[in-house]
């Protein structure tokens, strides 16, 4: 019997995992969630990623897709009748596309340090964060969202900066996100948060707080 | 394509990245201009076309320039498309995916540790990192049997994504071999790549972009003493 419909491997405190469920809710595509222990990860998942073993991962019609970037894009070209993802022009999709991979290589690496370290240490990186920052947030210029009217590609990929960034910097006491650095983005995480799909899928604040104060106590322990 | 389309390419010869770029155009069969920079002194041009990472390729189309090797390739295959044309991306939306991971694979998690065999300050570096890049191309091993269906690319009968990813770091495993004696690929290890590399260094495309190897091996040493004088600095 063919396996069908829509599933993904997640795990609820992900930022990967969640640019799925925003993709799939975007576009009204039903799905099945199975949230993770990643501390002994389930035998499905580890059938489905062997390589590298990691979530979010997709499961369409039993076929398995890795890699959230890679997902999303996967989604929008599946569902072509509905909310457009990516943007229409080639050029468009490149800047996207460029974007979302610094993001990714640049802005996850710089905003990590900030979690682990204190006083002047933390000082110093989290001004390294802002400058990576300050240079994804000149894609934003002057549109409501990196998408232009409506969130599209580069906000799914980079949208959890506006839910965990505020974690993270309550947690390691550090303002990183503030108005007089970051304005462009500041009012960008209110908008993308604002908008339902988005609200729908947000993982529990509280939980989200607890569960990094007790890995960040741990991580500064250990330093 | 449109009547009045102009293309420019920054790279260096021996970047795998610049390499992916160039050879997609080449694929393509679309007019380049390709221009060879010295990346001791890069020119305006790049500096103002890549301002975030200031490294090529750097293709610019029409005065508006595009950054990334990956980024570059998914673009000049969007833009030049059509009958007769080959693709580089596969057009089913699944296969898609798959090229893209096992491109994103390549630059992730093979790169890097390839990249530490030259980059090593010590003996003992060198053959961890060697460990870690022979555990890393073993995948890619098992998926070119599943992306290739018997045929002769990673793509299937031309080359295609994953096969200029990977293929573009051909040149740089070649002089890892005559550098320090360390094969990635094999006939014995790596069969189905061993093969595969030959097919790809054949092609007309690659005939046409990949440079020499020595050129590479002269890179690598140079590489080799700006690691060292850097550690020996600090």
């Amino acid at each position: 019997m063919a396996e069908k419909g829509v599933k993904v491997f997640g795990m609820w405190a992900s930022p990967m995992a969640i640019r799925v469920e925003w993709a799939l809710r975007l576009k009204g595509v039903e799905y099945e969630y199975v949230d993770e222990d990643l501390g002994n990860k389930s035998e499905a998942l580890l059938r489905y990623n062997p390589v590298t073993k990691k979530i979010p991962v997709l499961v369409h019609d039993g076929k398995p897709i890795a890699e959230s970037t890679i997902i999303v894009e996967y989604i929008d070209e599946t569902s072509k009748d509905g909310y457009p993802l990516m943007p229409v022009d080639p050029y468009e999709r490149a800047q996207a596309r460029f974007w979302a991979r610094f993001a990714e290589d640049k802005c996850n690496a710089a905003l990590y340090p900030i979690f682990v370290t204190t006083g002047e240490a933390q000082r110093k990186v989290v001004h390294e964060a802002q400058q990576c920052l300050k240079t994804l947030e000149t894609a934003l210029k002057g549109k409501k969202f990196f998408g232009g009217d409506s969130v599209g590609y580069l906000d799914i990929i980079v949208g959890w900066f506006a839910h965990w960034l505020p974690v993270i910097e309550e947690v390691s006491g550090a303002s990183v996100v503030t108005d007089e650095e970051l304005p462009l983005m500041k009012a960008w995480f209110d908008r993308f948060l604002a908008v339902d799909m988005i609200k729908a899928a947000l993982p529990d604040r509280d939980r989200l707080l607890a569960l990094n104060k007790a890995r960040r106590e741990q991580l500064v322990s250990s330093a | 394509m449109a009547a009045k389309e102009e293309l420019k390419l920054l790279g260096v010869d021996v970047s795998p990245f610049a390499i992916r770029a160039h050879m997609a155009v080449v694929i393509k069969g679309v007019s380049c201009e390709y221009v060879v920079e010295d990346l001791s002194n890069k020119s305006e041009l790049l500096l103002s076309s890549n301002p975030v990472y200031k490294k090529v390729p750097v293709l610019i189309h029409n005065g508006k320039p595009i950054c990334e090797s990956l980024v570059i390739v998914q673009y000049v295959d969007e833009i030049f498309s059509g009958d007769g044309v080959p693709s580089i991306l596969p057009t089913d939306p699944y296969e898609r995916a798959i090229a893209r991971f096992w491109a994103a694979y390549v630059d992730d998690k093979f790169f890097p540790v390839l990249r530490g065999i030259v980059l090593a300050l010590t003996e003992q570096e060198r053959v961890e990192k060697a460990t870690e890049t022979l555990a890393a191309i073993e995948p890619l091993e098992e998926a070119f049997a599943m992306c290739s269906k018997g045929k002769a690319f990673f793509s299937g009968d031309s080359i295609g994504y994953v096969d200029l990813a990977l293929g573009s770091l051909l040149v740089w495993i070649e002089a890892i071999r005559r550098m320090y004696n360390i094969e990635i690929i094999s006939a014995s290890k790596t069969p189905r790549l061993s093969a595969w590399a030959e097919r790809f260094g054949e092609s007309a495309a690659a005939k046409e972009v990949l440079p020499e190897v020595d050129k590479a091996v002269q890179f690598g040493k140079m590489l080799e003493a700006a690691a060292s004088a850097a550690a020996a600095s600090k």
